[in-house]
């Protein structure tokens, strides 16, 4: 468990951390909290020859109101946004999904631009962000851009981020008073989701914005579910029809915990039941 | 008459903290990779990622030029010194036994194994260099999974001409302990009832918190190994054995090892291969591996199918239980092997009078990683079986899985009594157990929930799974593991010292890795000389320090080596007589012994022990004749294993819509004889009952077709954390069953809850969907086989192909590698 050497860098700005993946291109790998990132390296599975630390820069840390979006910074750790009173007005559906995040020691090393640069199909940070129609503020060489998250997850492990680029911060569309739930479905507490749901609702139910966790290569919208749920009552029976669309356009693996079949049940069965949680039904 | 006996116990009893926890939980401590020598190599092993293959060429020059390469070594660049791996219990005469070099140079058998080894002035270096040797292999086909093997088609060792390396029968007509199992299946066959299962135990992972470290310095008179492991004297026996270095020349060292579970009972080819590095280079030199390496190549557990069939009459009493048994033991016939699975030969027929028995059991070899003892070897696997085909008894009856038990146990008044396995159990209390289990555990109330949630159809179902398990433990009677092939005994050795300003020292053959044997013997030595617990130092683990032992496992360390202590204890006190009565002016027979003082009777005058201890010291005032020393040694050899017992409860709810469950309630009421530390026994029930739940629920290790480990780490291998269980009602019954064949009446606990636990769980599981036409689960039983289990009768089954009769091909979420 010991990684190939690497140097390391720690710029104090976002600037001198573009420069120096400027320098060094390919052979540098962007580290934030470290906690997906490590376990690769100390596997070998990769070997980055630079790794540049984003951690002494302080500006990539917190969450800001900024009039219709709350601006939450890239080096925010999960704990921090679980936590924030801003979130937890905001966009409870974040704060609901940061909490289910691995265990307490990750949440506190572990930050949300990471996790969501990671773009790993099972994190829990992806479908929140997606249901939220969050934006990607991505600094470059030649200044910085903003990506709609339905843009923003390409592939497994890929974003719209460039080699050349780093995510700075995540810009949330306010859902005040909306309702929220993330339903993960594990069998361990530590591991990561099987099938997981992001709900968040307006009344009960005017509209609804849904997220799934691990049932595609990408975190997926339920968009026939989402359309089917407007105007439905937060009842069991209200919602019934309305989930039973929610594996529409997934493409779940196989693997140990369960076949794609099952996940897509899971996905459906999950669904209402994150739906009738965040109406608080 | 013993000490124990002459005084009321002070220590024994009470639940002292553990003397041994600040280090080992704070790390700073003798662990085996914490130990650095001057001059020290490490080393990094080049590992086969094919389960099967020639080496057809190996290139280390790239490495050998890496920066603080010592050296590159293959399997051809040794000869004998390099020992091999051996089977201590070929479990027949004509058992097929592979030899299994610690770094084969011509041919691997499964995926992990060592095939080059760097050696270079850094672990990192090492491991760097590690990638750069050339390995060329020709690849062979694999034989994976039980019932392939079993078909011989393709060969885990070609020159073995077949992978069935050695079939096991008990039969207890033959053996004269019962009657014809095949007349009881006939008879059940017209008029009684015959249930058949085959049921499957997965494969485990020991999962230790300490990865295997070893460390050799070759520079002394005697050349030294630490290793993390469960059994120094053993490895010290096996090395002798198999390098030709005498063992006088070989002390071996197992400094504070973190935990074992089966998985360090081993001799393992990392140890072999950096004795002989070592050695060659006259350097001493370091091997620790990391997780992912522990994982695929330290031994693994269990891995049966095993096939059932119990005969009973209409009312439920077993006539005939007949066990056939298919046991993977992975690539090689490791250090107890093929004897795990014959080990639960003795404990199919439990708790009950089975008039009839008869146990098979066919090892077979596949490209696996091996496979060995993992807690309760062999009896978690009976236990497993019996208890679920006592439910299922039960439910064809239509009875309460107690009350099936209660037909067929054996009642209180029978003790001591004679199996139909041939053991005599010399005491047990099943109905004072199973009462106090059901009363804690609030089992009516339980069942009528149950009731009422099946009658309103609930989304969550509830499950009561009971285990009524026994096992035999203290391994082991010499003589018996002679009868049955084992190579060697099952004695335990004790030494106990008085310093000269009364301190004791207390040397024993076990080995702990974490079982709390420095406080539990601290205790009992209190009680025995008293003298005050801070004042006894227990030493273990160094075969410089303990010359002679068997070390821990198989539940011993207290049973046998307590007993051994509790004889060299004993012999303390009889010398210390002989001076107190000559320095006291008095004859030995008006001495009395109590609280570690000798007192003239009906005086006040009297000596204690510690004085006695600093005369003998001083040696200026002495008995004519008496050998200046108090200290004693004693060698115990058990004469019966003992036979812990207890009731456990479980109640699961499962969601029928997901498959999910979640334990609601666990009881057990353990009977385990005289308890000499409480605390230490609920961490060990505890822990025991986590493990034997993970089987059921979590742990599975899986290899695929090509025979590389799914499973091969912890993401995919599910160990659970206290953010996954519940709080565990654990009781003991008021009057305990007092173990007759030891002094303090103990029974062994180390592995009991594992042993029960898992029958337990499942048990509920199915109980909890028995109504939707469920009667088994395959384990671990995930949230898809229990939702697909439900769904495999439903008129619209999820996938057709779902129904769930096990072992089929291309059964969903089946081990490819086992069940086909």
């Amino acid at each position: 468990m010991i990684p190939v050497k690497f140097d390391y860098l720690a710029p104090s700005s976002v600037e001198e951390a573009l420069a120096a993946l400027g320098e060094h291109g390919d052979d540098a790998k962007i580290i934030a909290g470290g906690q997906s990132l490590l376990p690769v390296l100390r596997m070998r599975l990769n070997a980055p020859e630079v790794l540049i630390d984003l951690g002494g820069i302080d500006s990539l840390r917190g969450v800001r109101d900024d009039g219709d979006a709350l601006v939450i910074g890239a080096m925010t750790t999960h704990h921090d946004v679980r936590d924030d009173p801003l979130v937890k007005e905001h966009a409870l559906l974040l704060s609901k999904a940061a909490a289910e995040v691995a265990d307490a020691q990750i949440r506190h090393r572990g930050t949300f631009g990471g996790a969501l640069a990671h773009a790993d199909p099972a994190g829990d940070l992806g479908a929140p962000a997606l249901a939220l129609g969050a934006r990607f503020v991505i600094a470059g060489p030649g200044g910085t851009r903003t990506v709609e998250a339905a843009d923003f997850f390409v592939d497994l492990f890929e974003t719209a981020i460039g080699e050349d680029e780093i995510l700075t911060e995540v810009r949330v569309p306010k859902h005040t008073g909306w309702g929220a739930h993330y339903e993960k479905f594990v069998r361990v507490a530590h591991q990561w989701p099987i099938v997981a749901v992001a709900a968040t609702v307006r009344g009960s139910i005017d509209e609804a914005r849904i997220g799934l966790t691990n049932m595609g290569s990408t975190p997926l919208r339920a968009t026939a579910t989402e359309a089917a749920l407007a105007g439905a009552s937060a009842t069991e029976d209200g919602v019934r029809d309305a989930a039973a669309l929610a594996a529409e356009g997934t493409a779940p693996p196989t693997d140990l915990n369960g076949a794609a079949d099952y996940r897509q049940h899971l996905a459906r069965v999950l669904t209402g039941r994150a739906v009738l949680k965040a109406a608080g039904a | 008459m013993t000490a124990t006996q002459d005084r009321p116990a002070a220590e024994i009893g009470r639940d002292r903290r553990r003397k041994e926890d600040q280090r080992l939980i704070t790390g700073r401590t003798r662990w085996t990779d914490n130990i650095t020598l001057p001059g020290m190599l490490h080393l990094a092993m080049v590992r086969s990622p094919f389960a099967h293959a020639d080496i057809t060429s190996i290139d280390v020059s790239e490495a050998e030029a890496a920066p603080n390469v010592v050296a590159v070594l293959t399997g051809k660049d040794f000869g004998e010194e390099l020992g091999v791996c051996i089977n201590a219990w070929p479990i027949t005469p004509d058992q097929k036994t592979p030899t299994h070099s610690p770094m084969p140079a011509d041919r691997v058998a499964f995926a992990g194994e060592v095939v080059a080894v760097v050696v270079a002035r850094s672990a990192a270096e090492a491991r760097d260099a590690a990638e750069l040797v050339d390995v060329d292999y020709a690849e062979r086909p694999a034989v994976l999974g039980i019932k392939n093997a079993l078909e011989d088609s393709i060969l885990a060792h070609p020159d073995l001409g077949t992978n069935k390396s050695a079939l096991w029968v008990f039969d207890s007509a033959e053996a004269g302990t019962g009657g014809d199992v095949e007349a009881a299946i006939e008879q059940a066959r017209t008029d009684g009832i015959l249930i058949e299962r085959e049921y499957r135990q997965q494969r485990l992972i020991p999962a230790f918190m300490e990865p295997r470290s070893v460390v050799v310095d070759p520079t002394g008179e005697q050349i030294t190994m630490w290793t993390a492991t469960q059994v120094p004297h053993i490895v010290r026996f096996a090395l002798a054995a198999t390098t030709g270095v005498p063992e006088s020349k070989i002390r071996v060292i197992a400094p504070d090892v973190g935990g074992g579970f089966g998985g360090k009972l081993q001799t393992t080819p990392e140890e072999w291969i950096t004795w002989a590095v070592a050695r060659r280079l006259g350097k001493p030199a370091k091997y620790t591996e990391t997780r992912s390496e522990s994982l695929m190549a330290g031994h693994h557990g269990r891995d049966q199918v095993q096939t059932l069939t119990l005969a009973a009459d209409r009312d439920g009493n077993v006539t005939g239980f007949k066990v056939h048994l298919d046991a993977d033991l992975g690539a090689y016939v490791a250090l107890v092997g093929g004897g795990v699975p014959v080990l639960g030969a003795f404990m199919f027929n439990a708790i009950y009078k089975f008039p009839s028995y008869r146990f098979e059991c066919q090892t077979v070899l596949t490209n696996s990683t091996w496979t060995d003892a993992y807690r309760g070897a062999g009896r978690p696997e009976a236990t497993y079986a019996v208890e679920r085909m006592m439910d299922e008894l039960a439910a064809e009856v239509g009875v309460d899985p107690l009350e099936i038990r209660e037909r067929n146990w054996i009642t209180h008044e029978e003790f001591p009594f004679t199996t139909v396995a041939g053991l005599e159990y010399d005491s047990g209390n099943y109905e004072a157990a199973t009462a106090r289990a059901r009363e804690v555990f609030g089992y009516d109330a339980l069942r009528a929930e149950q009731r009422e949630r099946r009658e309103r159809g609930d989304r969550v179902q509830l499950g009561i799974g009971v285990s009524t398990f026994t096992e035999m433990c203290g391994l082991a009677p010499s003589r018996v593991l002679g009868s049955l092939d084992y190579g060697a005994g099952g004695w335990e050795h004790a030494s106990v010292r008085m310093t000269p300003l009364g301190k004791v020292e207390v040397v024993t053959g076990t080995s702990a890795h974490g079982q709390g044997h420095e406080t539990a013997f601290s205790q009992i030595v209190a009680d025995l000389l008293g003298v005050p617990f801070e004042d006894v130092e227990v030493l273990h683990g160094d075969t410089q320090v303990a010359p002679k032992g068997l070390d821990t496992y198989g539940s011993r360390s207290l049973v046998v080596g307590g007993e051994a202590l509790v004889r060299a204890a004993d012999k303390v006190v009889e010398k210390a007589k002989v001076l107190a009565a000559h320095l006291l002016e008095a004859s030995a027979d008006d001495l009395e012994y109590a609280g570690g003082r000798f007192t003239v009777r009906g005086t006040d005058q009297g000596l204690a022990i510690q004085e006695l201890a600093t005369a003998t010291f001083a040696g200026h005032n002495y008995p004519d004749g008496m050998e200046l020393s108090l200290d004693a040694d004693a060698t115990y050899d058990p004469v019966n294993f003992n036979y812990p017992h207890g009731t456990h409860l479980c109640a699961m709810e499962v969601d029928t819509e997901t498959g999910a469950v979640r334990m609601r309630k666990y009881t057990c009421c353990d009977d385990i004889g005289v308890i000499i530390n409480p605390l230490i026994v609920a961490g060990q029930v505890h822990g025991g009952l986590v493990q034997g739940i993970a089987q059921a629920l979590w742990e599975e290790a899986v290899h695929d077709e090509s025979g590389t480990l799914v499973s091969g780490s912890f993401v995919d291998y599910l160990l659970p954390t206290s953010a996954d269980t519940i709080s565990f009602d654990v009781v003991h019954t008021d009057q305990p069953s007092v173990c007759t064949t030891n002094t303090l009446g103990t029974k062994g606990v180390g592995e009991a809850g594992t042993i029960a636990s898992t029958p337990a769980v499942v048990n509920a599981v199915v109980d909890a969907v028995r109504h939707l036409g469920v009667d088994d689960i395959q384990m671990p039983c995930t949230p898809e086989r229990v939702w697909r289990a439900i769904h495999a009768h439903d008129g619209d089954a999820p996938t057709p192909e779902a129904a769930m009769p096990h072992f089929d091909e291309g059964a969903p979420n089946q081990d490819e590698g086992a069940g086909q």
